[in-house]
């Protein structure tokens, strides 16, 4: 009896989690493992469960669209994510130097992270790329006729990416930090052995940053690969379906046909893409990312 | 070209690119802004923001309801109805669960840890349709209460605020837990008396970022409000942008500024924090 009381008070602390471990089991895990279970069925909202079995899956990849919608979304993040991180580095890498008004300059890049996610930035920038927008008035200017960018396949995931990549401020902020930590003795040793800017970067900066750009790299790709709000509101997936991310086909299967089953199945093919690239980030680790002495 | 022509042009080309780049940041806001004060003839006709006949046409517009159920004003109260109880649990759930693993040890904390770690990398998109199933079977959908969006932050369902404090908590001297101790308070105690009070900054930061992100979202209402009545400031700026897109581009502006103002004003008083906040936590964006 005495040692149970000492058990108790030995994990007195587990009390303290138990709100989020409930929660877990009941609003994550849960669904979780049932959204597995939903993937192998014909599961209408309204009228249950009638079939069990791989019919879901054999669908997906027998479906040119739906196949065609994971293509986009791998363009659309392969395209988005090397393009957000390779210029948020690069302006870091500016404000890194001893600048006047840097506070300013943060401020103004961080704007659009903050508000970047919002339905009235998505009518923004429906406005900006619009035929008659913004930035075709813009190109006027020099006489250059702009595209259609929100009727030309190629063109209009471009114009979804970029709204991503312009709202670039955290990951931005994080790089700096990042930049900030690197010691400053090392760049003036390099220095003196006469190496450029060019060389003390891949040499002394790459390297000593790479935890943070491995972070960015994975924070970046699992919210590329979950992108809706863009393509959902600006394009409506068109034109041709060019724009028609996974996310989406996964949205209208659950919630305007109620087809759970057919909506778990691929939303489950997103998460194992999604794990996989999480996995190869995590494994190839050890071959890029440098984590100091204490590893 | 000597060293100093050199270094001046190298200064000249950084100031140049960013405030080239702070441009390019900034100035769909300003043209946006603008462009709320012009008429609809006007507005696409030059890109400069200001105009020379300021119309308040587009938010007279701005004031029109849809069916004489939802206007910008009620939309905007119903976001507030959720977010800030949202926040307000989020950062109690939060700061608790953070504590727990700060500062203690139990069985199975480090796998219990690996799993809180593991959610910050679960797609909340593989979540959506199990999770409507349930809250369906809870009968939470369309719940005036808008239960669907607050009841989880109960349960530090946001484990990006978890981790963000666990790594201020860390920073924290135990010694100060430690002297609590001894004057008799108990670990309750210490984490009100002593422990939030220091965390402070941290968890003004996670209730700003909570307070955007939940302001902001889009997903969940889409998914869980179904009557106009109830419906927050994101779905009412779809829905005049799906009534008006063609014509009336003044007015879809106008709602669209009026609905991330109070974002905006929030952001501005407070960006120390949340620029510090990303730096310290390593928070998503």
């Amino acid at each position: 009896m005495a040692s149970f009381k000492l058990f108790l008070k030995r994990n007195s602390g587990f009390a303290f989690i138990v709100p989020w471990l409930a929660g877990f089991l009941v609003f994550r895990m849960y669904p979780f493992i049932s959204s597995l279970f939903y993937s192998f069925t014909d599961f209408n909202l309204f009228s249950g469960i009638t079939k069990f079995g791989l019919m879901n899956y054999e669908e997906i990849f027998s479906d040119t669209r739906i196949m065609r919608a994971f293509k986009v979304t791998f363009q659309y993040a392969f395209m988005t994510v090397p393009l957000k991180l390779v210029f948020s580095l690069f302006i870091a890498y500016i404000l890194n130097y001893k600048i006047k008004g840097v506070n300013i300059f943060r401020t103004a890049y961080y704007v659009p992270s903050i508000l970047g996610g919002s339905v009235a930035i998505a009518v923004l920038w429906s406005a900006l790329f619009r035929n008659e927008g913004l930035i075709n008035s813009f190109l006027g200017i020099f006489g250059v006729k702009g595209p259609s960018w929100l009727s030309s396949p190629n063109l209009a995931l471009l114009v979804i990416s970029l709204l991503r990549v312009w709202q670039f401020g955290s990951v931005m902020v994080l790089f700096l930090a990042a930049l900030k930590n690197v010691p400053v003795d090392l760049y003036e040793a390099a220095t003196i052995d006469g190496a450029t800017k060019a060389r003390q970067f891949r040499a002394i900066t790459l390297p000593l940053i790479t935890p943070v750009v491995f972070y960015n790299l994975v924070t970046q790709l699992v919210q590329a690969f979950q992108e809706f709000n863009g393509p959902f509101i600006i394009t409506r997936g068109g034109p041709r379906n060019a724009t028609t991310l996974i996310s989406l086909l996964i949205y209208n299967r659950a919630f305007k046909s109620y087809d759970m089953g057919m909506a778990s199945a691929m939303a489950w093919i997103l998460f194992v893409v999604v794990m996989t690239m999480s996995l190869i980030a995590f494994v190839s680790q050890s071959k890029w990312v440098y984590y100091g002495d204490e590893k | 070209m000597n060293y100093r022509t050199a270094k001046n042009i190298a200064t000249f080309l950084k100031y140049f690119i960013l405030i080239a780049v702070g441009f390019v940041m900034v100035y769909p806001l300003i043209w946006m802004a603008g462009a709320t004060l012009k008429s609809n003839a006007e507005i696409f006709a030059n890109i400069s923001p200001f105009t020379a006949k300021p119309t308040f046409d587009g938010f007279i517009a701005a004031m029109n309801d849809y069916g004489g159920k939802i206007n910008i004003w009620s939309s905007m109260l119903n976001t507030y109805k959720y977010v800030l109880p949202k926040v307000a649990f989020t950062v109690a759930s939060c700061t608790l669960t953070a504590y727990g693993f700060g500062r203690f040890d139990f069985i199975g904390k480090k796998a219990l840890f690996a799993v809180l770690m593991s959610t910050l990398f679960l797609p909340q998109v593989v979540m959506n349709v199990p999770q409507f199933i349930l809250y369906n079977n809870f009968r939470w959908i369309d719940s005036p209460a808008y239960l669907p969006l607050i009841v989880p932050a109960l349960f530090a369902s946001d484990t990006y605020f978890v981790f963000m404090l666990i790594q201020f908590l860390r920073t924290i001297p135990r010694e100060l837990d430690e002297a609590a101790k001894i004057d008799g308070c108990t670990s309750l105690q210490i984490l009100t008396k002593i422990i939030a009070p220091v965390l402070k900054p941290a968890i003004v930061s996670c209730a700003l970022f909570q307070f955007m992100w939940t302001s902001n979202d889009f997903m969940g209402p889409l998914l869980y409000v179904n009557t106009p009545e109830r419906y927050p400031a994101t779905i009412f700026v779809r829905l005049s942008m799906d009534a008006d897109v063609g014509f009336a581009w003044n007015r879809i502006l106008a709602v669209s500024l009026i609905s991330i103002l109070p974002s905006l004003i929030v952001f501005f008083m407070a960006q120390r924090q949340f620029i510090d906040g990303i730096a310290a936590g390593s928070i998503k964006g």
